[in-house]
């Protein structure tokens, strides 16, 4: 009874119906659990979380210096927005390291990749936490000030890619975006 | 026996028996189990109100709500929500299973006041400092995002509040065994709430670690603390503190499906040992706001997004089994013998405190867990954090499950403890209907945007430009969900207060009757006690649930694959 003490001794195994669903399920967890590793090493798609500490100040002078010596353009917004009317347009090399600043709100600048090549991604940020969102693609990663997360990444389809913040960062957190282009 | 015992049978004890269960019931339980559960509500309605103008926002073609209110509001609606009223309720919850199943006497009157004077005065501070526009930093306040110091000081007055009213349940259960108020093992239900109590313990203690240095921060006495630190240590609370909420919520579906339908847990030692495995290895969760963060390796996010080989995720799929099977138990004793699901049908599905349990295990199980595990599993954490997918899954645990489950339980709760029989009965037959309706509707309305992109805590998605028709129609869901949710809430809160104020009291009488399945002629009770094959409607309940689970799981794998390789 659920409600009263228990004084008939209580102790015993599981037995048909509750064995076969226990072992159902035990092997079903077995199974969930083997995919992750699995999945490190045979799969494609993984957050091991390389990161590096360094001061914001630090970051954007990095940033800096990669858009200043990689800019191919300038990136203009079609769409309204006053936290991100333009962005310097940069291209790292292929292989190389790119740098993207989230701060409020904006990220900075917009990159032009090349399909499949393959980048070291470097995400921080200058003020508050940021969440990396690239859409349409909806792959999402964190972003903290005072961390180089390092995304080796490599873009798999062509065309305009959206990041989107997904962090709340403030009251102009819904109209933070940037913008990465493969080509 | 000297008076100072306290168990509810010496004499002079401030106590009564139940005119409907015939148990004894300890007045000093009953005055602050009423004082909780009230506070609770009025809680949880304000929290309902924030959550119909979010939800209203959220969907984009009314987008109700300026910005700053927008933020605003959902701060509040998570910490009032979350917090509020499911730490008010649950200590009410323990009060209860600490004195009536032993038969015992509160440990103290005077340590539950302080408990509730300062989880209360806690409460009222951090309400105020958000609606006053001095802390839009959402329930999570992630540093660097810094709020006015009363924010993190209320919410340590409501830790440390909670903290003192477990203590006081500890110091019953402790008193209950020396005065010998009971013999023998504590039910099932006492056990569950023993569990959700020490996993409280934890998760406030991991609370003060992380809210104190931060509120001395926002004081200016000391440097920041560093953020990827606070995440860590927060989750340790925000995660936990949910876990909280299912073990409470298991216990109380135990709880109802003995008072409904007479059922009993069909393995005592199994079902204990499913509440043991959430103690010992839930903390391990908190990794699962983490999965996409820098700083921490895959190896620390594999093992302890795992849970250990998810033994907490194989604990609720012990519940979910051992409920439905009690039930189907006590159904076929009675003589529903029909097919493998005739007795589904003859269950009371008017009495709302039982359409409220199987509603809540449903809604739990099969969206809720399954959601939540996939979500939670490393790689496709990629494809789902921060998205609205997140908010779709925990709307279907802490609301179509937890909240679900504490309301169906008012439905006893009211006319036991406060002695009122409810008012307005065939409404209180449909509120969990629509309630559970209007979460479901909500939250696919959140987890198919989220599927597209649409990411949580966001006022506008017009600015970003990337989200077609697609996303706006499940935001259109998702309002319609909470609009219909927020009905049901409010018929709940409205059904409870004009009962306290208007419904017919019961002194000494039995409660009317919600209705319960009547033993039918042949009945024989106890008779399946020993078949461990009884349990046939179960059995495929549960192994299509499981069918169900594989299907999204692998599903999502699939869609990993779809996106840029990364490491």
């Amino acid at each position: 009874m659920s409600l009263r003490p228990l004084t008939a001794p209580w102790f015993h195994g599981p037995a048909g119906h509750e064995k076969i669903w226990l072992g159902c399920a035990i092997l079903w967890c077995f199974v969930m659990s083997l995919m992750m590793p699995y999945w490190h090493f045979r799969g494609k798609q993984n957050s091991t979380g390389e990161a590096y500490t360094v001061k914001p100040a630090d970051f954007f002078a990095r940033t800096e210096k990669f858009v200043t010596a990689n800019r191919v353009g300038t990136f203009k917004n079609p769409i309204t927005n006053p936290m991100m009317q333009e962005l310097p347009l940069v291209e790292p090399p292929a292989g190389g390291d790119a740098y993207l600043m989230g701060r409020m709100w904006q990220w900075y600048p917009a990159l032009r990749l090349r399909l499949g090549e393959t980048y070291r991604l470097h995400l921080s940020s200058l003020d508050l936490q940021h969440g990396f969102s690239l859409q349409p693609l909806n792959m999402n990663f964190q972003v903290l000030p005072g961390y180089d997360h390092v995304l080796t990444i490599t873009p798999t389809s062509k065309g305009e890619f959206t990041i989107v913040c997904n962090e709340f960062c403030g009251a102009g957190h819904h109209a933070m975006t940037g913008k990465i282009f493969v080509e | 026996m000297s008076t100072s015992s306290h168990s509810l049978a010496a004499p002079g004890t401030p106590g009564r028996v139940c005119g409907t269960t015939g148990l004894g019931v300890c007045l000093d339980a009953q005055r602050f189990i009423k004082l909780n559960a009230v506070v609770g509500i009025v809680f949880l309605l304000l929290g309902g109100i924030a959550a119909l103008l979010l939800a209203l926002t959220r969907w984009q073609t009314v987008h109700l709500l300026p910005v700053d209110w927008f933020y605003r509001l959902l701060t509040f609606h998570g910490i009032n929500m979350l917090i509020l009223w499911i730490l008010f309720f649950e200590v009410a919850i323990l009060y209860f299973a600490c004195t009536t199943p032993l038969n015992a006497r509160l440990f103290s009157r005077k340590v539950a006041y302080t408990s509730f004077g300062m989880m209360l005065t806690g409460a009222v501070m951090v309400d105020y400092i958000i609606i006053a526009g001095q802390a839009d930093v959402m329930m999570t306040s992630y540093l660097p995002l810094l709020a006015h110091p009363l924010f993190y000081l209320g919410i340590i007055l409501v830790a440390v509040g909670t903290l003192i009213g477990v203590f006081n349940f500890f110091a019953t259960l402790y008193v209950a065994k020396r005065d010998r108020s009971y013999t023998g093992s504590v039910p099932i239900v006492t056990f569950g709430a023993t569990a959700a109590a020490i996993i409280a313990v934890v998760t406030l203690l991991h609370g003060a670690v992380v809210m104190i240095p931060t509120f001395t921060y926002s004081m200016g006495w000391t440097p920041q603390p560093d953020p990827a630190w606070y995440r860590l240590i927060w989750w340790g609370l925000g995660h936990q503190s949910q876990q909280v909420n299912v073990c409470a919520m298991v216990s109380v579906w135990y709880l109802l499906t003995h008072i409904v339908v007479g059922s009993r847990p069909i393995n005592e030692a199994v079902c204990r040992t499913a509440f043991v495995l959430y103690v010992l290895f839930i903390n391990l969760a908190s990794a699962h706001h983490l999965l996409v963060d820098p700083g921490v390796g895959a190896t620390w996010k594999i093992w302890n997004t795992s849970y250990a080989m998810y033994l907490a995720v194989l604990a609720s799929m012990v519940h979910g089994f051992t409920v439905p099977a009690g039930v189907e138990i006590a159904m076929r004793e009675k003589g529903y013998t029909n097919g493998i699901f005739g007795w589904v049908t003859a269950l009371p599905w008017k009495n709302p405190a039982f359409s409220g349990t199987a509603l809540s295990v449903v809604i739990f199980g099969f969206l809720g867990g399954i959601t939540g595990v996939t979500l939670g599993t490393q790689q496709i954490n990629i494809i789902a954090h921060n998205t609205l997918r997140i908010p779709g899954h925990f709307h279907v645990t802490v609301v179509g499950g937890t909240t679900l489950a504490f309301m169906a339980l008012a439905y006893y709760v009211i006319p036991l403890i406060f002695q009122r029989d409810f008012i307005f009965r065939r409404v209180a037959r449909i509120q969990p209907w629509l309630f559970g309706l209007g979460i479901v509707l909500l939250s696919f309305g959140m987890s198919f945007a989220g599927s597209m992109g649409v990411s949580r805590r966001s006022w506008d998605i017009d600015t970003q430009g990337v989200y077609g028709a697609a996303a706006h129609l499940w935001l259109g869901v998702l309002g319609i969900g909470g609009v219909l949710a927020f009905i049901g809430l409010l018929i709940f809160a409205l059904l409870c207060v004009g009962t306290l104020l208007f419904g017919e009291k019961i002194e000494g009488r039995a409660m009317a009757d919600w209705g319960t399945p009547p033993a039918l002629a042949g009945s024989q009770p106890g008779s399946l006690a020993h078949d461990h094959y009884a349990t046939k409607g179960t059995i495929v309940l549960v192994l299509t649930f499981l069918a169900c689970f594989a299907v999204y799981y692998f599903a999502n794998w699939k869609a990993l694959t779809d996106v840029w390789p990364v490491r």
